[in-house]
């Protein structure tokens, strides 16, 4: 019987050196930095003066363009965080950790832009601040995941047993999410029955749709650029002392 | 531009309050994120070079002490 | 098998000595669901009602209460350091330590929820429904709970974190669990949320011990 042999690509482990992080991330961080910047001013001065008023919403429909992309990346972020802590949980590696940490404050930005938009584009829309909609839940329990996520992160000082029961947390966490969400939309429409979703369309004009990708995508460089900064940074703390670095262009002839 | 004019843009049929605060707060809060980690970055290089320059007295004064 | 056969007996023993530990979250559910009708207003009508969703949330605090101590004493007189030494895997000790826990906190909760019924009004045909959503629920909570409490062990402080990381993971159970009583209120018919709550409690029951014995390692 042949026998199968797991092997990951060279890169994949490559990424676990923090040396080559390190140099690599500085090597994408300004390119993710005019990405971002780039992306999110064209997508939001597009959704902003440029593309029609929806003829249901209005105007109020323009908060799409930032609602949308926090929701999306409320969950990614949180999906990444979780696979950031398997890696490191398997394959041992110190970055993976790393950069499961640096997720946590981005992604509970995320979470809060969509909470609250969605709040403030309720009230044209429904009346009221605050209704029970089945996004808005779960989006809520999801700020509560991160909270419990940060909290214990937090709350462990040795960096890293903290990443791993940060990532046990994430890995549950994420097997959760779709649950919560089917059983809180399953909930939604046991108790109310006339309410329209925000963001449900069939069709949308292409004039509607290309700034919220732009956005959508600026907020996936945003978040890209974050975890590289702040992964970068933890790594500067922690190989304190290794030779690469102390001869490293940005330590030895830094400003 | 879909307004007529910059006031128009403004005020947006009523809901400019609503559609100003989402993209106020989407921005601030993100910049907020930045900037943080950003400031982490600075202060790990910050750290980073005071070892050095503690590392390399020590290194020094043990070289000058020897006999 | 043995192992957990051990671990039950010695567990179940602990509690004999201390019944306290058994009796104090049965006390604090009662005592929630007083509260309400204090709260609120003890009309009949209106309690009836809210019922459903008021012994739910207090069986959840109840359990949760009790979680902090599942691994915490053994941890803190270095039992549990040996256990997770002896060659057996942890999730054994997991599964037999959260057994324990729900025939110590969930199964009285079970026995006394009829008598809630009846001082919330839950009409009494509802009263069948929110003993079995109970009996399947419950050993869902101390499962989903036991990850926390192991995430938590060792570290200062660890109550409120424990809450703050498992409350959120409870929604699914709360929400079926009490849907299914109101259902049942109702006179509609509940099997779609037994099962939906049996399928939880499996699931929970493949996953958890996993995680519980990974965390209970760090």
């Amino acid at each position: 019987m042949a026998q199968f042999n797991w092997r990951m690509p060279r890169w994949f482990h490559q990424m676990g050196s923090p040396k080559w992080f390190y140099n690599f991330g500085g090597l994408l961080q300004p390119w993710f930095t005019l990405a971002a910047f780039l992306l999110l001013t064209c997508g939001m001065v597009w959704g902003l003066a440029f593309a029609p008023a929806d003829y249901q919403q209005g105007n109020s429909f323009r908060i799409m363009y930032v609602h949308v992309p926090a929701a999306i990346l409320s969950q990614s972020v949180f999906l990444s965080m979780a696979i950031a802590g398997a890696i490191g949980l398997i394959w041992k590696m110190k970055i993976a950790f790393m950069v499961a940490r640096s997720c946590i404050a981005i992604g509970a930005t995320f979470t809060l832009i969509a909470l609250v938009t969605g709040a403030i584009w309720g009230k044209p829309t429904w009346g009221a601040y605050w209704v029970w909609d089945a996004r808005l839940t779960s989006t809520l329990v999801l700020l509560f995941l991160y909270a419990g996520v940060m909290a214990l992160n937090q709350a462990i000082s040795e960096r890293q047993i903290a990443g791993k029961a940060t990532a046990i947390l994430a890995i549950v966490g994420t097997i959760n999410i779709p649950i919560i969400k089917y059983s809180v939309e399953w909930w939604n429409t046991l108790h109310q029955s006339s309410s329209f979703s925000l963001t449900d369309k069939p069709t949308m004009p292409s004039e509607m749709y290309l700034p919220l990708l732009l956005t959508v995508l600026g907020s996936y460089f945003l978040f890209g650029l974050v975890v590289l900064t702040r992964t970068r940074a933890q790594i500067l703390q922690t190989q304190n002392g290794a030779s690469w670095l102390m001869q490293h262009k940005d330590i030895s002839g830094a400003k | 531009m879909y307004f007529e004019s910059v006031d128009a843009l403004w005020h947006m049929a009523g809901h400019g309050p609503y559609v100003w605060s989402c993209y106020g707060l989407f921005i601030v809060l993100l910049a907020a994120n930045v900037w943080h980690a950003r400031s982490e970055r600075k202060q790990a290089l910050k750290q980073a070079q005071a070892f050095i320059r503690r590392n390399s007295n020590y290194q020094a004064n043990t070289y000058v002490d020897a006999p | 098998m043995g192992f957990m056969l051990a671990i039950i007996r010695r567990d179940l023993l602990l509690v004999a000595r201390q019944p306290a530990e058994m009796i104090n979250p049965l006390v604090f559910f009662v005592l929630v669901v007083a509260l309400f009708p204090l709260g609120v207003s003890p009309e009949a009508s209106l309690l009836s009602q809210t019922a459903a969703g008021v012994i739910w949330v207090a069986a959840m605090l109840a359990t949760l209460l009790s979680l902090e101590l599942l691994f915490k004493l053994d941890h803190d007189d270095g039992s549990l350091e040996q256990l997770l030494l002896a060659p057996y895997p942890s999730w054994c000790l997991v599964l037999a330590k959260v057994f324990v826990h729900w025939l110590v906190s969930g199964l009285p909760l079970i026995l006394i929820s009829p008598l809630i019924a009846m001082m919330l009004f839950l009409p009494s045909d509802a009263v069948p429904t929110l003993m079995l959503s109970l009996l399947l629920g419950t050993p869902t909570l101390s499962l989903l709970g036991a990850i926390g409490a192991a995430l938590v062990t060792g570290v200062r402080g660890g109550g409120m974190l424990l809450t703050l990381l498992i409350l959120p993971l409870y929604v699914p159970v709360i929400i079926f669990g009490a849907s299914s009583v109101a259902a049942a209120a109702l006179g509609m018919p509940v099997d779609g949320y037994m099962a939906l709550l049996g399928a939880m409690f499996v699931f929970a029951l493949m996953i958890t011990p996993w995680a519980a014995g990974a965390a209970l390692k760090l």
